[in-house]
């Protein structure tokens, strides 16, 4: 048994030429909420799916609650859960069905299975529900139901791959309850989300580029590390189209819509001139209403962590 | 003219009022956001708007017309992008396009123009052979958004069209709508994403098949009587506990590395002393949409389950 829930060294998977992932390493500790983060494609299903003995890797090792996932794969299934990023469940199934499949595969039957349902049950809230058709549930209850499906065995360590994705905002909120109350019980937590507000949840983030594993670290060493510097947050109209005149400006390092807003950071120890932003903003076309400092977010190292990327690949 | 509405638009699947009643009217160059819980009706009011199904009362137009009309013309200029997977998963991003180019009889250089141009925009070129099937989620998104815009209709129905795409990603969808809505195509967008509801010209709050609030973003976060406030100080687990305890907090989450509540009216003083009591304070913040979002629909449910 290794110390850590996750150790993953060198991982690199290929599909033909296409390198998927390439050379990653890190590792989760037990009990640990562990955020994997990155654009569309960068690798992140993938190596989900070489963690959960899905995928055989072209390179590297990685251990999952101890096993090998090359050569042990099936020891890794019975030890971990998946909420895959495809909704997986029987639609027309009731709730309680699903639950009973899935309990079913991993072995469970009799006084174990109705134990087992009813505690995952009660765990995620959906006592009202067992008994609705899976495809009549709302979006944010089938997430959750999903959940409770990847639940059932007990597993020490669940991947959650984008299971919160067109959930609305007051779901959103309740699931990731279930996830702090899940990790606070001891059970390792790998999730992947677009959410960067949900990402403030995790304690450590590993952010990919491209298949490769460009930033590791807690959330507030990556805003930090990627970020520094101060920043406004501005107010007013048609400000999309002058964020190109923001970045221009001296001494800016980044200038990006939040919303109906428009943040602009500047590089560290830079004084801001609010006039001179100002006037910029309005020659390119918008309307300042009002302008007031604001924090980093992790949605900022994102953007920074892509952006950057995308120059390095455009100079090289 | 208005380029699309619906007048007293109702829907009913058996004895499941889907969609109970909403009217509004969209203008050319208009960006028109539909934001609401799951289940809302959302979904439903764009079927009926692409005529993908019939009203049960209530109409919708397309540019004056009845998309189930015999011999409308309604549907060339319209666009969809439905939520559910609807592309050819065994055909290549380029052949999917292809598709949809022949679909609507664009000539080859008109085709290949835009395809080229959609490709860049959307940095789908280099997976132009790979299989729909085989795209991540978000970038299968995007290809559904290129043949959607294929044929430039006038009016752009988009479904949830950012779900599980990334925030880069994101952003250049935006750019890609909002530089075709400068151009004069009314588009309707229903979203789970507060922040992109905000960039909409106008938004209908939709919940439980009726639109219970509508409005530019900046005038509906205004009239918002709750208190939005940050908590500093404390430690924040802690505090998220305590304040999933108070009955006057309508959401908690993370900003940062502090907390940001939404507290019912009247209720500031009561979780300034529960906060209090764990060494931390609250500061208030302007409140933005999201913060908007989980007011009104809380509200409701709570004023509902006490009728």
């Amino acid at each position: 048994m290794t110390e850590h829930a996750i150790q993953v060294d060198k991982l690199s998977k290929h599909f033909g030429d296409f390198i998927a992932v390439r050379d990653v390493s890190f590792h989760v500790e037990r009990g640990e909420i562990f955020g994997y983060l990155g654009a569309n494609g960068a690798g992140k299903s993938t190596t989900i799916r070489m963690l959960c003995g899905l995928l055989t890797p072209s390179g590297g090792h990685a251990t999952v609650a101890g096993h090998d996932v090359a050569s042990s794969a099936l020891s890794v299934k019975s030890s971990i859960g998946y909420m895959s990023q495809k909704f997986s469940l029987y639609l027309e199934l009731e709730a309680e069905h699903n639950l009973e499949f899935f309990a079913g595969i991993y072995g469970l039957y009799g006084k174990r299975l109705r134990h087992a349902i009813d505690e995952v049950v009660e765990r995620t809230g959906l006592t009202e529900h067992k008994h609705a058709i899976t495809s009549a549930l709302p979006g944010g209850i089938r997430q959750r139901l999903a959940l409770a499906c990847s639940l059932i065995h007990k597993p020490a360590i669940v991947f959650l791959d984008e299971p919160t994705a067109g959930v609305d905002p007051a779901s959103r909120r309740d699931f990731w309850r279930l996830i702090r109350e899940l990790a606070g019980q001891g059970t390792t937590v790998f999730v992947t989300t677009h959410y960067m507000d949900e990402a403030e949840y995790c304690a450590r983030i590993g952010l990919m580029v491209d298949g490769v594993l460009v930033a590791l670290d807690t959330p507030e060493a990556l805003k930090r590390t990627w970020v520094p510097g101060e920043a406004l947050s501005i107010e007013g109209r048609d400000l999309h189209k002058a964020t190109s005149a923001a970045r221009a400006l001296q001494g800016v390092r980044a200038a990006e819509l939040f919303g109906a807003r428009l943040h602009v950071r500047y590089a560290d120890g830079v004084p801001i001139d609010r006039r001179v932003l100002t006037a910029a903003l309005c020659s390119a076309g918008a309307q300042v209403e009002g302008m007031e400092p604001t924090e980093a977010s992790l949605e900022d190292v994102f953007l920074a962590v892509a952006r950057t990327s995308v120059q390095n690949q455009e100079s090289a | 003219m208005a380029a699309f509405e619906t007048i007293e638009l109702a829907r009913d699947y058996g004895d499941v009022k889907a969609v109970r009643g909403i009217s509004f009217a969209v203008e050319p160059g208009e960006l028109y956001g539909l934001v609401g819980p799951d289940g809302a009706g959302k979904t439903t009011a764009i079927g009926c708007l692409a005529g993908l199904m019939h009203p049960t009362s209530g109409s919708v137009r397309i540019l004056g017309q009845d998309p189930l009309a015999r011999g409308t013309t309604a549907r060339r200029d319209l666009g969809l992008m439905p939520q559910e997977y609807s592309l050819y998963g065994d055909l290549s991003v380029g052949e999917n396009l292809w598709f949809f180019g022949q679909l609507f009889a664009l000539k080859k250089k008109t085709y290949q123009q835009r395809v080229e141009r959609l490709l860049g925009i959307t940095r789908l070129a280099r997976f132009v052979d790979r299989r729909a099937a085989a795209l991540s989620g978000g970038m299968y998104k995007k290809l559904a958004l290129c043949c959607a815009l294929l044929h430039e209709p006038k009016v752009l129905l988009l479904d949830e069209p950012t779900n599980g795409v990334d925030p880069v990603s994101r952003r250049e969808l935006w750019e890609l709508i909002y530089e075709f809505v400068g151009g004069g195509m009314a588009v309707l967008i229903s979203t789970p994403y507060m922040d992109e509801a905000a960039r909409c010209h106008r938004v209908g709050l939709m919940h439980k098949g009726r639109i219970i609030a509508s409005g530019a973003p900046s005038e509906l976060t205004r009239s918002l009587e709750h208190d939005v406030c940050e908590v500093v100080g404390g430690d924040r687990e802690a505090l998220h506990g305590v304040l999933a305890q108070q009955p006057e907090v309508v959401a908690a989450s993370p900003a940062g590395t502090r907390l940001r509540v939404v507290i019912v009216p009247g209720g500031l003083a009561a979780v300034e002393q529960a906060v209090a009591a764990h060494g931390a304070s609250l500061r208030k913040v302007a409140p933005d949409f999201e913060d908007l979002f989980l007011a009104r629909i809380s509200g409701r449910d709570e004023a509902q389950e006490a009728a």
